[in-house]
């Protein structure tokens, strides 16, 4: 056998090879193909935006990717970085995505720029570029349009099924008070505007506050068949917002490719759900019940998507579940008694900053920790 | 409308008679007496904290200077005026005044030192040498990753051609340098020894040849050309006596056929892209 | 596969290397390699002391003589591999790239054994007598680390040791030569491991492998009885024979940080070590050959081959019918942890337990890419650390933070280079630390 292979025995040379330092093998997972999971996992929600809204969902989406990855090029033109060298890795594309997913469907184009630049030029270069942003660029597009441009970005179209017939559920939203004063404020143009059901339910304790009142008109917004609407989507808001069932889908495909922590969305929901169920219980009158905080606004969204961005929440597993529960309850105090009806993007932005500060706290102890190992030098 | 202004200036206006107060008072009763000749010290002091006087910064060491466990000449970086005005502002004597510089004694750029590696990994020295030793042939040589130029406060080493280069109009001696390189390559030496073989390789001459094309092949042609003692022999490596350097003209003299005896400032400017002979 | 009937424990965390390249040399058996020509046998092969030279350039020896002797306690023999003339003591490349000083022999072809120690019954001499011997045959740890294997035998008298376990893991992907052994001289292991045993004087020894080598748990167990060692099976995770995590796994004891395997009482043996024990004891012979796997996509016929120490790797591989095509980067050890090499003369040691040639197109590049801080680092670190973190402060100089962060406890297994997806070199960052830390003491120390 040695003889044959004789022939042709072909040896290394020695100049060729590399040198670097172990592990010499990796995993395949890169931040690309990361990413590119996440939109693959984003496209059930994207779906149902645009059957709820139709194309004008797709035309917001559109003008998102296209300005968030724009202006990463511009910035990294200016910077003197390499041009494609960031959008390669997809990160930009994810970010685009969420943006126009926490937009309204009626969204004009130049507010999609305004918040490319929040996005991607606030939010996320000017602290270094991917992995160095302390907040999530998309909240802080979000957070930064909604103060700053408050009309156009509670602009809310209605969803397909809300307009087709006016069902008692669909007509609570044409006939509560806030549906009145927007008709008084003129932005009401033929039933092509409507309102959120936590915009309802705010408008509801504004003008109705915190009796019996309230709690009697808040089942008009909160039953079991405004619930299965919820739940399928029909209802105003966000494109990408309004679909419980489009977000778990969704979900269910991060936890299962292991790209978020389990933590996050799991501890989050519960303790929305926990922290309004016991307010709803202790007086009925300052909120509906906890399903509806389920499954209106962005807390299913941003639950699984925005929550969970791997940059701006906690490494550890531990750090995860606190800074989920502190969300859940800063969500929760936001919309139950802040002047937002909605609080979901506020509080990831305040328990962002949070995080370097939770880290600390849920520090993990090295494997075999003593308090006596402290002690120098060991053996 | 009127009177929430004029009551919000009061209110303010109001905090801060009251915090100024306060603070004047404390200024006052809990001042801690400081040598005012710290002050005055710490103006004449370079003031860029290097280390290189071995305290922890210029303010350790004008307390070191008034204490009198220091002289004025051990701050590296400041020049004899200064050094001059320390004294003055003490009423010491200058001290013991040897202005060191920094070089590194390798010649061993990427076009000359042979057996280059491909090498993936951390861009730092100490990390470079703990992979199989590193990406050069030579494993005395300089890795060029620039640990040192790292280190330098005062930017005055450079990585030329994959070679650490130091820079003399800005070196001041403050010797952060010496420490971090894994190969110990860099010297302080006195700032008027202006001649140096640049190379460390203790290895046979054969050996060195094999990986470099300008090693020190230890033929003693320096040794003659110069006066007794200025430089010592150590195998196969010539090194210079840094208490009795020679001068520059033993450059002339020695013709060395490898090159690697150098003036620092022949040293900075020697195209190492170029073959043997044709500059020096 | 038939379920095993024996209990599967684990540590906590790692990583688990899908295709783990264990198939191309696992059903290959153990092969001896032909006589060479000249052997290189590096003095420095263990951790410690090197040994002291006793032959001279010019003297004839015999198979099994002693080149270098003992020069210290930590420290180990190191003997002959064959009979022949010494060439002469030379500088060779090392395998960490630096020359190493190394004893040339030129074989004479006759392979001839020297004077031999006399066989011992293991079972009534004493514990203190076997321990001799296995310093007089030079056996030292042949995982990886290269210690000494008596010193290990000896902790100090107030640390009170019960068990000993012989590690089988291999978790390192692509080695297959602890598992061949395992497989075809079962005798030798579990006869290795009671010696071990009695020599360290333990009531409790096991086997513990990964159940990714079901055929060697079956053998071993079959024989497991009449040398009364346990046999205990691993979940498939690396780093499952990392030193603490393998304790953790059988024992559930937890090594302190900064502390040994002795202060939970226990003590770690390969078993390669195990089987030279077993010669050493049994027949005198000296540790000499190695069972090393060479193997890598390039390699034309990846196999395990009884080595002798001081074998080039260009010639063994040789012996594995050279290479397909021009490699990457060559390996000793395994891809985990092993040391790249400049150089294909660096000769087999005794802890080489791999010849590891990787494709080019297989190397993945470390770029510094910044952190997105995805856990999968923190998720993958044996020893509970967090590495990305780590690596964002060394990389900002920052050592006092990663010393008060434990950067001292990590293993080095690079569980955490190999998860991340940003392929920032973790590793190397946290080596760098180590050793800047390890200067700053001392100097405190001064």
């Amino acid at each position: 056998m040695t003889q044959d292979s004789k022939v042709q025995l072909m040896l290394p040379k020695g100049e060729e090879l590399l040198l670097s330092p172990s592990p010499h093998i990796h995993d395949k997972e890169s931040i690309q193909s990361i990413m590119l999971k996440v939109v693959l996992a984003m496209l059930p929600v994207v779906a149902a935006g645009v059957y709820f809204f139709g194309l004008d969902a797709l035309r917001v989406i559109g003008w998102c990717v296209f300005f968030c990855v724009g202006l990463e090029m511009v910035w990294c033109f200016f910077a003197g970085k390499p041009v494609l060298g960031t959008v390669k890795d997809g990160s930009t594309l994810v970010t685009g995505i969420l943006l126009a997913l926490n937009l309204s469907a009626a969204t004009s184009w130049w507010v999609c720029l305004l918040g490319g630049i929040l996005a991607i030029w606030l939010g996320k270069q000017v602290f270094g570029g991917l992995g160095q942003n302390p907040f999530n660029p998309a909240a802080v597009a979000r957070v930064g349009l909604l103060i700053a441009l408050p009309r156009e970005l509670t602009t809310w179209v209605p969803a397909r099924g809300m307009t087709a017939d006016l069902n008692s559920y669909s007509k609570a939203f044409y006939t509560t008070p806030d549906f009145t004063r927007l008709q008084e404020a003129g932005q009401v143009v033929d039933g092509m505007t409507c309102a959120t059901p936590l915009s309802l339910a705010q408008t509801t304790t504004k003008v109705l506050g915190h009796g019996e009142q309230a709690a009697y008109n808040f089942a008009e917004i909160a039953n079991p068949e405004a619930y299965w609407q919820y739940f399928l989507g029909n209802m105003g808001g966000c494109l990408g917002e309004t679909s419980a069932l489009a977000i778990l889908a969704g979900g269910v495909m991060l936890l299962a490719m292991k790209l978020i922590r389990w933590q996050i969305p799991v501890f989050y929901i519960g303790t929305v759900a926990l922290f309004s169920g016991l307010v709803n219980l202790l007086w009925p009158g300052v909120t509906p019940p906890p399903l509806f905080h389920l499954l209106t606004g962005g807390l299913m969204l941003a639950a699984f998507f925005m929550a969970t961005d791997m940059v701006t929440s906690p490494i550890t597993p531990k750090g995860a579940a606190i800074f989920a529960v502190m969300l859940g309850i800063m969500t929760c105090v936001i919309r139950i008694w802040g002047g937002f009806p909605e609080g979901v993007s506020f509080s990831i932005l305040l328990m962002n900053a949070l995080v370097p500060l939770i880290e600390k706290i849920a520090a993990i102890k090295p494997f075999g920790f003593r308090k006596a190992a402290a002690v120098k030098g060991g053996a | 409308m009127g009177s929430t202004i004029f009551l919000s200036a009061v209110v303010l206006i109001g905090i801060g008679l009251i915090l100024g107060a306060a603070i004047g008072v404390v200024y006052k009763f809990f001042e801690v007496p400081v040598d005012p000749r710290v002050e005055l010290l710490l103006e004449l002091l370079p003031g860029v904290n290097c280390g290189g006087c071995g305290r922890a910064g210029c303010a350790d060491f004008a307390r070191a200077l008034i204490g009198g466990e220091a002289a004025p000449a051990k701050c590296p970086v400041a020049s004899q005026e200064v050094v001059a005005q320390l004294a003055q502002v003490l009423g010491v004597e200058i001290g013991r005044a040897a202005k060191q510089v920094a070089v590194i004694l390798c010649g061993g750029d990427l076009t000359h030192a042979k057996g280059q590696m491909l090498y993936n990994g951390v861009d730092d020295c100490i990390s470079a040498s703990q992979v199989a030793g590193g990406p050069k042939g030579c494993r005395y040589g300089c890795l060029g990753m620039g640990s040192c130029a790292r280190a330098c406060p005062f930017e005055a080493i450079g990585i030329v051609n994959g070679l650490a280069v130091v820079h003399n109009e800005y070196c001041v001696g403050c010797g952060k340098c010496v420490d971090v390189c894994p190969r110990g390559l860099v010297k302080l030496v006195p700032v008027d020894a202006k001649v140096h073989i640049y190379c460390k390789s203790p290895e046979k001459a054969p050996a060195k040849m094999k990986v470099c094309d300008i090693p020190c092949i230890g033929c003693r042609k320096c040794v003659k050309a110069a006066d007794e003692g200025q430089f010592t022999v150590n195998g196969f490596l010539v090194e210079v006596n840094y208490g009795d350097y020679p001068r520059p003209d033993v450059i002339e003299k020695a013709k060395c056929p490898k090159n690697c005896l150098q003036t620092c400032r022949g040293h900075e400017e020697f195209e190492y892209g170029k073959s043997i002979g044709e500059s020096a | 596969m038939k379920p095993l009937k024996i209990k599967i424990v684990s540590f906590k965390k790692g990583v688990h290397p899908r295709d783990d390249g264990k198939s191309l040399s696992r059903s290959s058996a153990i092969r001896t390699a032909p006589l060479l020509e000249r052997y290189q046998v590096i003095v420095g092969q263990n951790i410690g002391l090197p040994p002291r030279v006793v032959v001279k350039a010019g003297e004839e020896v015999k198979k099994g003589q002693l080149l270098a002797e003992p020069s210290g306690f930590v420290s180990a023999a190191l003997h002959s591999p064959t009979s022949g003339k010494i060439e002469g003591i030379i500088d060779i490349p090392g395998p960490m790239g630096i020359p190493a000083e190394a004893i040339s022999i030129l074989a004479d072809g006759k392979d001839e054994w020297g004077e031999l120690p006399p066989p011992l019954d293991w079972q009534t001499v004493s514990g203190e007598t076997l321990k001799a011997r296995i310093q007089e045959c030079g056996i030292v740890g042949m995982g990886g680390a290269a210690f000494p294997s008596h010193v290990k035998l000896s902790p100090p008298p107030e640390k009170k040791v019960d068990c000993m376990i012989i590690n089988g893991a291999e978790c390192e992907p692509y080695l297959t030569a602890d598992h061949r052994v395992m497989l075809e001289e079962t005798e030798k292991v579990l006869l290795g491991a009671a010696i071990l045993g009695k020599a360290a004087g333990v009531k409790n020894t096991v086997v513990a492998i990964e159940v990714n080598k079901a055929d060697a748990i079956e053998a071993l167990l079959a024989r497991s009885g009449e040398y009364r060692v346990g046999v205990v099976g691993m979940k498939v995770q690396y780093p499952q024979g990392a030193e603490k995590q393998l304790i953790y796994a059988v024992t559930g004891r937890k090594v302190p940080t900064g502390g040994l395997p002795a202060d939970v009482g226990c003590i770690v043996q390969n078993v390669g070590t195990a089987v030279a024990v077993a010669d050493a004891v049994t027949g005198g012979v000296p540790l000499i050959e190695r069972v090393t796997t060479i193997t890598g996509e390039p390699v034309v016929t990846p196999g395990n081959w009884r080595l002798k120490v001081g074998t080039p790797v260009v010639e063994a591989l040789k012996l594995a019918g050279g290479v397909k095509r021009d490699p990457g980067k060559l390996i000793l050890g395994g891809p985990m942890m092993g040391f790249a090499q400049r150089s294909t003369d660096v000769p087999v040691m005794k802890n080489t337990s791999g010849i590891l040639l990787l494709d080019k197109a297989a190397i993945s590049q470390y770029q510094a890419s910044p952190c997105i801080r995805c856990g999968r680092c923190v998720d993958g670190c044996a020893m509970q650390l967090l590495p990305s973190p780590l690596s964002c402060m060394i990389e900002a100089d920052r050592f006092q933070d990663a010393y008060e962060n434990n950067v001292m406890d990590c293993i080095e297994c690079g569980s955490c280079s190999f998860a991340c997806p940003a392929r920032r070199p973790i590793v190397q960052q946290i080596r760098r630390a180590k050793a800047e830390i390890r200067n700053s003491l001392n100097h405190k120390k001064k």
